[in-house]
């Protein structure tokens, strides 16, 4: 094995991106990628905890069989919107507004993304769509399900449906946006050497990821834009009573909606192999394998929509092939899957924080991909479609996956992005708190659904209150857990231990920098000479120098 | 593509062209960035106008007598008409991108303004159109409320309308939906291009633009195409889809 040529950390200089200019004007007019990743990361909070009230009141209303907490209405509503501000405007932003916006630049080792104003532009977006969606859920709320299936929406639904649809619509284009920018920084911003088979996995995942914002997004901005038209003027497409098919606004819903999906559980696969390969010290096992399942994973991600629509009008036939096809993708997802697990084989494995969420996620993930082979089967479908079966399943997904995954990564770049370190102790106390709170939130809704309890009722026959007594406990100890973070990374920012650049001892770009970073990420353009993951005792380390000794003069 | 256009940025001397961002290693590094996001924001459009394009396709094939006895009304000539000023600004943009590259100050302004000239011209002649749809009680459901769509057969015939075997009021209703949804989404495209044609003649007129530095010309003139593009395949989809069937 050849030495690895390391560079020293670089003297911690005073100026860096948080401290180089004061004012609020400073923060609502930068154009430093990392800067806007903190904006986002404030606004993706917000919406989290509103969702998470939603949550909250579903949970308190299903405690009991009858509806006692809530009307029906009003819980058609609470579901709803939760499941809106959920998301579009929490889990689709989350890891590529916040740890991509901040780390892509970095990590491929460029001074900012390609358009600066563009990535400010698509936070000043997504506020305006957050803003509009906000007022719509404030002036009476949208009770049509975060699916917006017509034609209930577009004729029956006495509620706030354009005001939402519209804030769903101008959202997208921060979607669109960001992905945008993703993929032209990762083709043409590169630092030398940075060739595509050294970018880190982080990268892989972030460049699918885009690959489905760009092409799906526009569809459920133009879909939502007809739906809009149809209420508003009675011009339409998706209404029968106007000639329409309504079966249509569930294909083009779904053309984008099941991507989505891939949208949320991409980056936090990204962020997974970062953690696996780092907290375990080794390469990752089938680098090119994991690199390309990604964007396997992206494009069988646009083939498989029709498993929404078994249980519609859709043709047997197309049944058949959308079933097929939803098998396929999870040959992807299971090459991730055993190849981290293959990564962890007799490999030095250390249990910090970011670790136990990504160990978390494996577990988590394999479940909810299992049980979406179990849906994606037709008459097996058939039985579960529209139950909590379907619920849990999904919650596996996006919390077990798309959540875990954005914590993990939350507390591993920590000390980068804020220049301070969680406390650990705390961190890893939360992080078991969250799993255990979430399988039993989620898990006895996977039996409840098996034995025919419905979603979307706010009242239920008493035989399924076991399972919703265990699912409100369970959400309780999530709640909790979920508070414990949000409080130590607060109360870290100013009290925490003072981060190294590199705390981890990691050979990634972005620990080859400050913590946190100066404006530029790199005093020089950094030259890359090693691959990805590139581990070696410390007798091999070969030091070639100082990181950056220009850093002192800024 | 703002990034590109605004770039007359703030680097010293020193590190090369005055457009070069701070971010970007030399003028080539930008115009690669720059002319590929643009490739990806048409992949973009492609896939917005795609939803509709599906939806087209669909009640063509669903509702055929309806679809092509409406577009039988629609004005054969001004459609062609408006093609060919189409397809000539696209050729008056490619001359202007031409011109940015060989440094040829004048020849740009002029193709530029041409090409403004021609797509104001489209929009003009677009405008007309729906006027007639709007004199004709063409306009579907209530997008003018005070106007209401064609209430019988007679009506129609009335105002030049004729239903195909087999075609109804209301999918005929649907087709002008359809029609109105497609040439509206492409003449505000249109109407944004010829914002950034404005944008591109003050800055030539400037001299912003040299052989070094003529991404953004080249970035819009994509944009211009694409939109042209758009036109094309509308135009035979909307206006010669039923002519044959004109006297069946």
């Amino acid at each position: 094995m050849r030495p690895i040529e390391y560079y020293e950390p670089p003297v911690p200089s005073k100026v860096n991106y948080i401290n180089a200019q004061y004012g609020l004007k400073s923060w609502l007019l930068t154009k430093d990628h990392k800067r806007i990743a903190l904006l986002y990361l404030g606004s993706i909070t917000f919406f989290f905890f509103i969702g998470g009230l939603y949550a909250l009141m579903i949970r308190l209303e299903l405690l009991t069989p009858q509806g006692d907490f809530l009307q029906s209405a009003t819980y058609n509503k609470v579901f709803t919107q939760h499941g809106i501000i959920m998301i579009f405007f929490f889990l689709i932003p989350s890891i590529p507004a916040t740890l991509g916006n901040f780390l892509v630049p970095m990590m491929i080792g460029a001074k900012d993304l390609a358009f600066p104003r563009i990535n400010l532009l698509s936070w000043y977006v997504y506020l305006l769509g957050g803003v509009i969606t906000i007022y719509a859920l404030l002036a009476g709320g949208v009770d049509t399900g975060w699916t917006f299936y017509t034609p209930f929406s577009t004729t029956f639904s006495n509620s706030y449906v354009v005001a939402t649809g519209l804030g769903i619509f101008i959202n997208g284009f921060s979607s669109i946006l960001t992905g945008l920018n993703f993929i032209v920084t990762i083709h043409t911003m590169r630092a030398p050497g940075m060739t595509w088979f050294r970018l880190p996995l982080f990268i892989w995942s972030h460049y699918a990821t885009s690959l489905i914002m760009i092409l799906g997004t526009p569809v459920i901005a133009i879909t939502v834009l007809l739906l809009a038209f149809e209420r508003v003027a009675r011009v339409g497409i998706f209404d029968p009573a106007l000639g329409g098919d309504p079966i249509l606004f569930q294909h083009l819903f779904w053309f984008y909606s099941h991507p989505a999906v891939y949208i949320m559980v991409l980056p936090s696969m990204g962020v997974v192999s970062e953690l696996i390969a780092n907290f375990s010290r080794k390469n990752i096992f089938g680098y090119s394998f994991v690199a390309f399942s990604s964007l396997a994973i992206a494009v069988f991600g646009f083939l498989v929509w029709g498993h929404h629509l078994f249980v519609t009008s859709q043709s047997v036939y197309a049944g058949m092939i959308f079933s097929f096809l939803s098998f396929a993708v999870a040959i992807p997802s299971a090459i991730k899957v055993f190849n981290w697990t293959a990564t962890l084989y007799k490999s030095s494995i250390s249990y910090d924080t970011p670790m136990l969420y990504g160990l978390g996620f494996i577990g988590l993930f394999t479940v909810g991909g299992m049980t979406g082979l179990f849906l994606a089967s037709l008459a097996v479908d058939v039985h579960l479609s529209d139950t909590y079966f379907v619920v849990a399943h999904f919650h596996y997904i996006m919390v077990g996956g798309a959540l875990m995954g954005y914590l993990g990564g939350l507390h591993y770049w920590w000390p980068k992005i804020s220049g301070r370190m969680y406390p650990e102790g705390w961190g890893r106390f939360s992080a078991l708190v969250i799993f255990v709170g979430f399988n039993l939130t989620f898990l006895p809704q996977f039996v409840a659904g098996y034995l025919g309890m419905p979603r979307r009722y706010h009242a239920y026959p008493p035989e399924f209150q076991v399972f919703n007594v265990l699912s409100t406990a369970g959400a309780s100890i999530l709640g909790f857990g979920m508070l414990i973070p949000a409080i130590y990374f607060v109360w870290s920012m100013r009290y925490g231990k003072r981060a190294e650049a590199n705390p981890w001892h990691l050979p990634g770009l972005e620990w080859r920098t400050p913590s946190p970073p100066p404006t530029e990420n790199f005093a020089v353009t950094p030259i890359v000479t090693w691959e990805a993951y590139e581990f070696a005792p410390p007798e091999e380390t070969q030091v070639v120098g100082k990181f950056g000794p220009e850093l002192e003069q800024i | 593509m703002a990034d590109v256009i605004n770039s007359h940025a703030t680097t010293s001397e020193a590190h090369g062209h005055r457009a070069l961002q701070h971010h970007f290693e030399n003028m080539e590094q930008q115009r690669e960035a720059g002319t590929l996001g643009m490739w990806v924001f048409l992949v973009t459009e492609i896939m917005f106008f795609g939803g509709m394009f599906l939806a087209y396709t669909l009640y063509r094939s669903k509702y055929p007598a309806s679809f092509a006895s409406a577009s039988n009304h629609l004005d054969i000539t001004l459609g062609t008409v408006n093609t060919g000023v189409l397809i000539l600004s696209s050729f008056t943009m490619a001359m202007a991108v031409y011109f940015t590259q060989i440094g040829k100050r004048r020849p740009q302004i002029l193709c530029l303004i041409l090409t403004l000239m021609l797509g104001l011209t489209f929009l003009g002649i677009k405008g007309v159109e729906y006027h007639d749809k709007y004199r004709d009680h063409l306009i579907p459901g209530h997008l003018i409320p005070s106007s209401p769509f064609l209430e019988n057969e007679a009506e129609a015939e009335h105002h030049g309308l004729h239903l195909l075997e087999g075609a109804t009021l209301p999918q005929v209703e649907m087709f002008y939906w359809i029609y109105f949804a497609m040439t509206g989404m492409h003449a505000l495209h249109m109407i944004i291009g010829a914002g950034l044609l404005t944008f591109l003649l003050i800055y030539s007129i400037k001299g912003r633009f040299d052989p070094e530095y003529h991404s953004p010309v080249e970035v819009i003139g994509l944009y211009w195409h694409f939109v042209d593009i758009v036109w094309i395949f509308l135009f035979p989809l909307l206006y010669l889809l039923g002519r044959h069937l004109e006297h069946g």
